[in-house]
């Protein structure tokens, strides 16, 4: 323990102390087990909000996943500083009602982040995530400075052994995974798995470690999702995941939702028209135990609103 | 209008424009919009000149009002608009009372004539052979943008930086930590030569920097002898006991012969409450002076004092020396290979070219405060030597925002003019070069396309490679030279994806080979 982390730990500690409860969450790390009929929810043709709404009432709504005087982080992908319609980050409606859903659910706070591509504070706004967090009453927070990193280990990587993490991640109850389904240039597809790109602070170290590998790696990190939502509103089905114009989105209103990463990256996949094996870190993450990518597999609920 | 009240008047001003300039060229936070930095550095001289000669509009018409106000008050410019008088009479105010023992007090100096006109002449026969090293070196307004981004920018981040770690113990994310990408040690070291160079003269002899080197001092000093108000010398009052002139921080009262050099005054005031007898007085001398009780006397011109200020100018010259060392490369490929030198730094979008560029930037890094993604670096050779200073492109440590033209906005020399946002999207600072044997698709064999990621306008896109696997390749038609791709490849030490420069900016061709998506019926099955 160095320095830095004792006079923190020290200082929320004595905290505790003198506020019983409201720091005592702080210890309470490991998420919540939800018990529910459906593997996974996918729903169509609604408004991202909309959607949203039915697919989590099929789960038995967010109280089966945020408990009362919980704190929650929402981590969308907010990479680009391009508007909602260019399908570069996601839907900020959705991220607004799932943070409201939240706070329905008795969350005591909610925060939302992402270690950005392009630089942070324009893509915030450009995004309009930075408008919908501060609307629904969460805290947005930077991803783009090192001193919120902390150090971790990953059991069971392969590669990825080490990586930094941003305390966000490790210190909230529960971890709601927003991704928005992208093609990608660097791994054909961007769902839930490579969404948590933006939760770590080296990526290049990714890059230059077999990229798919890290990817799955990742995934096996203890602080794994309470649930994914993957907006499929505005699809980008080329030039991922910056994406140029307009004209590489298609409006395919839909949204899946899911506790487990690899299935939801597996139905997306299907949604988006590729076969989930040609994306190399589905195909390694299911060999590895993190999740199921076969979807006959599973009790998955189908919504056409 | 008594001397002391003159005085307040001047303090007054001062602060009315040195605190939002300071707060302007270390604005950590993006909270000063463009158009307001605009108005704040409205007045400011040698900028608004060289804006007006390549814009020729009214909102770079500054230098005009500074010229006129100088005709009707002297140099009121001096005084309390340039940050650098400013802040040397900080330095000096901060040395009197430091050196408490005996009153700061100063002596009526020789002018150094020919100094000052060698000092005016040099900027402007640069300048009209294409290049802005000299005003670069001299001009005060743009010496103190550099002072206040290397060395109050700094403090800023540290106090911010320090805030919000204790913030974040409470788990309060409302002020975030800066961080200052890029530390460049050269400029970095040239720019605290330049403040000892400034400071130490400053702490001694107050404005003797301003009335000495500056060629803006010179041009407005020798304008205000022509002014309609002056500092005069009320010859049946005065008594030449002396105290006006151990007041005046410019050196510029003979007390002994009863005149002022109002080619060096810079209308402090300090002189006029001091005064035992109100021999010295502000007002106005075509009036005062028909009357016969004042007179105005040229001083003669004494060379002896000029000694120290060439040998500080030796400096510039010994840097000669440091620019033959370091040269102007990158190396981009492994150790193994052949090296491959980037032939020019690359130039910010709306600067239309390196030679034009470099010019008319006076590197007072403004541009370099506002950037959102720190990737405009002050240079130190990689514009060659006259450049040195001048703001470049540096991807290594970030890289051009696609929707971004702030520094355009702000700039306010017109050295990087302002561009329409889809013009900007347009054009082609330089061009990405692929080096195939640092990227890790071929050294590794597994997926990597970072660069292709970050592309904004997938110049550089994923073709098919072995096997499965994609490699980029680069459109330079496409490509606008934003740096993205370097930054983004994870090479290591060298990266595989660079910037060559273009010399003179291009436009571009927009990609238009994007075939718009197919409306698809959502209310179809599931694929799945």
């Amino acid at each position: 323990m160095d320095r830095r982390d004792f006079l923190k730990t020290g200082l929320l500690a004595g905290a505790s102390f003198a506020v019983p409860g409201i720091y005592g969450s702080y210890f309470a790390k490991s998420s919540k087990v939800f018990v529910s009929n459906y593997d996974l929810v996918a729903i169509k043709n609604g408004e991202p909000e909309v959607m949203f709404d039915k697919g989590i009432e099929q789960l038995g709504g967010m109280k089966s996943f945020v408990k009362k005087n919980q704190k929650v982080l929402v981590k969308p992908n907010i990479g680009w500083d391009v508007i909602p319609e260019r399908g570069g980050n996601t839907n900020p409606k959705l991220v607004k009602r799932i943070i409201e859903h939240c706070f329905d659910a008795g969350a005591k706070e909610v925060y939302v982040f992402d270690h950005t591509c392009d630089d942070w504070r324009r893509s915030y706004a450009s995004s309009g995530i930075e408008r919908a967090v501060k609307d629904a009453g969460g805290k947005i927070v930077s991803g783009d400075t090192e001193n919120y990193y902390q150090d971790v280990t990953i059991t069971g990587a392969k590669v990825l052994t080490k990586e930094k993490v941003h305390e966000l991640v490790l210190e909230s109850d529960v971890f709601i995974n927003v991704p928005i389904l992208k093609s990608h240039s660097s791994t054909r597809l961007t769902v839930s798995m490579k969404n948590l790109m933006g939760v770590v602070w080296d990526r290049g170290y990714w890059h230059r470690n077999n990229l798919h590998q890290c990817i799955a790696d990742y995934g096996m990190f203890k602080k794994k999702p309470t649930l994914n939502v993957v907006d499929a509103y505005y699809v980008m089905k080329q030039n991922g995941p910056r994406g140029v114009s307009l004209n590489d989105i298609a409006l395919m209103k839909s949204q899946i939702i899911s506790s487990d990463m690899v299935s939801a990256d597996a139905a997306a996949a299907k949604l988006f028209g590729l076969e989930p094996d040609t994306v190399s870190y589905i195909k390694i993450a299911d060999s590895m135990g993190l999740g199921k990518k076969d979807l006959s597999s599973l009790n998955i609920k189908r919504l056409i609103l | 209008m008594s001397g002391s009240l003159l005085r307040k008047i001047r303090i007054f001003v001062s602060m009315l424009f040195i605190v939002p300039t300071t707060f302007l060229l270390i604005d950590i936070y993006g909270i000063i919009p463009p158009d307001i930095s605009n108005k704040i550095l409205f007045l400011q001289f040698i900028p608004s000149v060289l804006k007006y000669i390549t814009v020729f509009s009214v909102t770079a018409s500054g230098f005009i009002a500074v010229l006129l106000i100088t005709l009707l008050f002297g140099r009121v410019y001096c005084s309390s608009i340039c940050p650098l008088g400013v802040m040397q009479d900080v330095i000096n105010w901060i040395s009197g009372k430091i050196k408490r023992k005996k009153k700061r007090t100063f002596d009526f100096l020789r002018e150094q004539k020919i100094l000052r006109f060698v000092l005016l002449v040099l900027p402007i026969a640069f300048f009209l052979f294409g290049s802005s090293f000299a005003l670069n070196l001299l001009d005060p307004y743009s010496l103190y943008g550099r002072f206040s981004g290397n060395f109050l920018r700094p403090l800023l981040v540290g106090a911010n930086n320090l805030a919000a770690y204790f913030f974040e113990l409470l788990r309060i994310y409302a002020v975030y930590p800066y961080s200052l990408k890029e530390f460049n040690h050269w400029p970095f070291l040239i720019t605290v030569l330049f403040f000892a160079f400034v400071a130490v003269m400053a702490w001694k002899k107050g404005r003797l920097y301003c009335n000495t080197v500056c060629p803006v001092g010179t041009l407005l000093g020798y304008l205000s002898k022509l002014s309609l108000f002056k500092i005069l010398i009320n010859h049946e009052d005065c008594l030449s006991c002396g105290i006006c002139a151990k007041e005046c921080k410019a050196s510029c009262i003979d007390s002994e012969n009863k005149t002022v050099d109002m080619t060096r005054c810079v209308l402090c005031f300090d002189c006029i409450p001091s005064c035992p007898t109100e021999g010295i007085t502000f007002g106005n001398s075509f009036r005062e002076i028909r009357k016969g009780n004042y007179a105005q006397t040229e001083i003669q011109v004494d060379n002896s004092k000029r000694d120290f200020l060439t040998k500080a100018s030796v400096y510039f010259l010994s840097f000669s020396a440091i620019a033959a060392q370091v040269k102007k490369k990158i190396v981009v490929t492994k150790p193994s290979t052949i090296p491959v030198f980037r032939k020019n730094a690359v130039s910010p979008p709306g600067s239309v070219s390196i030679d034009r560029f470099n010019g008319r930037c006076t590197a007072c890094h403004l541009c370099v405060s506002s950037c959102p993604t720190q990737v405009l670096q002050p240079s130190f050779l990689e514009y060659g030597f006259l450049g040195m200073l001048q703001p470049r492109m540096d991807n290594i440590t970030s890289f051009c925002n696609f929707e971004c033209k702030i520094c355009a906005d702000v700039c306010p020399t017109g050295a990087i003019l302002p561009i329409d946002l889809e013009k900007k999207k347009l054009t082609q600072i330089g061009k990405a070069k692929f080096v195939k044997d640092n990227c890790i698709v071929q050294t590794q064999k597994t997926d990597c396309g970072a660069c292709s990621e970050h592309c904004p306008t997938k110049a550089v896109r994923m073709i098919a490679f072995e096997g499965a696997l994609l490699i980029p390749e680069v459109r330079d038609d496409y490509c606008i030279g934003c740096g993205a791709c370097e930054y983004a490849c994870p090479t290591i030490p060298y990266k595989a994806i660079y910037i060559e420069g273009n010399r003179s900016h291009q436009i571009a061709k927009k990609n238009t080979e994007l075939k718009k998506q197919e409306v698809i019926n959502t209310e179809e099955d599931f694929p799945f």
